[in-house]
């Protein structure tokens, strides 16, 4: 299956993402070898050369090293590994905020919105919400 | 001097190119193009391309402005008005037929023909022909070649003729509506082989109007007007950077009825 890009955003740039995603979320690990740019271009349903390009950023970005003829690899350094980390937090942000304000709401709400769901819902215990979705009761029997 | 070299070893290894052909040179070069079928109605009008390789590019305009005109003219099935066609440096002509794949809007085979026949067709007909790959894709799309094409539905026609065509080794395909007529499935199967088949001495030319399916295939893309004109090209990529919009949506924009 193809990869989707839904996004208005130049193909390669959602390919870094997706990658990067990838790496975070544990899909590829440190010093695991990546296929070649053609291999990936067939997986995702991209033109080779745009998943060439995207190689370029994340070369740039040290986040694949190249091994001679053995390849290309994940990075193993961990400053790499948590540059990429921040790229995903403010990509992540950055849409929520868009989506927030093209509704109305602010940032400032948002921030209290994440503290108000944190409280109800904290993420090392997230449990799934068998009651009335959506509508987390205000009174959690955690904290 | 290098560039004769060049020839010389593109020569040794595909021992059917034509001569006279040029390595540097543009995939396709058309310089001035006219083409009407009735006097003083213009379907193509001083019409300039030209096309490295590498590249896939997406001819994409509403019906009836000259994409499949174009494509004719270029695989020679029409002939100019005026203007020039040129393929890898030579001027389009018989010889030219060996360097280009072309996908025509509707089958020109003989529907008493079976899929096998079609095979030994093609690999009489083009040196460049590969028919191990034709077969794999064929069994990969379950097509019995032992079917006659009469029987076969809309979509599997198409899909054994794209089969054909993708499984030549040319320097140029012209893709006439490639995905149109078959099922979602297959569409994906069918644009995974043309990255599958992805050659950096060869071009690729797509027309549909299937935009969304195809955009993350395209390198490049122009935008066909009436009368052949062309309203905007350029890197699919940079396009949706630029505008901050998908081919799609700008398709839509720009022809919006």
């Amino acid at each position: 299956m193809a990869w989707q890009f839904s996004s208005r955003a130049p193909v390669y740039l959602q390919i870094c993402s997706r990658i990067r995603a990838d790496i975070l979320g544990g899909v590829y690990r440190p010093d695991e070898q990546i296929p070649s740019v053609r291999q990936l271009a067939l997986v995702a349903g991209v033109n080779p050369n745009t998943m060439q390009r995207a190689f370029t950023v994340l070369e740039a970005e040290q986040l694949f090293i190249t091994r001679g003829t053995l390849g290309r690899f994940i990075t193993t350094d961990t400053e790499v590994l948590e540059r990429a980390r921040e790229i995903m937090r403010h990509e992540t942000v950055a849409r929520l905020v868009e989506e927030a304000a093209a509704v109305g709401i602010t940032p400032a709400e948002l921030i209290e919105g994440i503290r108000a769901y944190e409280e109800s819902f904290p993420a090392s215990e997230a449990e799934p919400t068998t009651d009335t979705a959506g509508e987390p009761s205000p009174d959690t029997p955690h904290t | 001097m290098n560039q004769s070299m060049n020839a010389a070893m593109d020569a040794g290894r595909d021992p059917w190119l034509p001569e006279g052909f040029d390595p540097a040179a543009p995939i396709l070069s058309c310089v001035n193009l006219n083409k009407s079928y009735i006097p003083a109605r213009p379907v193509l009008h001083n019409l300039n391309i030209s096309l490295t390789g590498g590249k896939i590019v997406g001819l994409l305009g509403p019906n009836g402005c000259g994409k499949s005109t174009l494509l004719k003219l270029v695989s020679g099935i029409l002939v100019p008005d005026s203007g020039t066609i040129e393929i890898c440096g030579i001027p389009r002509s018989e010889a030219t037929n060996s360097l280009i794949s072309f996908l025509p809007e509707r089958t020109y085979f003989n529907s008493w023909m079976r899929v096998e026949q079609l095979i030994e067709y093609f690999s009489d007909f083009f040196a460049d022909f590969d028919e191990a790959m034709a077969r794999k894709m064929l069994s990969d799309l379950s097509i019995d070649t032992s079917a006659k094409l009469k029987t076969l539905s809309k979509g599997n026609k198409e899909k054994v003729q794209l089969v054909l065509v993708m499984s030549r080794r040319a320097r140029l395909y012209l893709l006439d509506e490639p995905i149109g007529g078959v099922d979602p499935a297959a569409r994906d199967y069918i644009l995974s082989t043309i990255i599958g088949s992805y050659n950096p001495d060869a071009a690729v030319i797509i027309t549909t109007h299937l935009i969304h399916d195809i955009e993350p295939v395209l390198d490049e893309f122009a935008f066909m007007g009436f009368g052949g004109r062309i309203l905007l090209d350029g890197v699919a990529d940079e396009v949706r950077a630029e505008k901050g919009k998908t081919l799609d949506e700008l398709f839509r924009e720009v022809f919006r009825c």
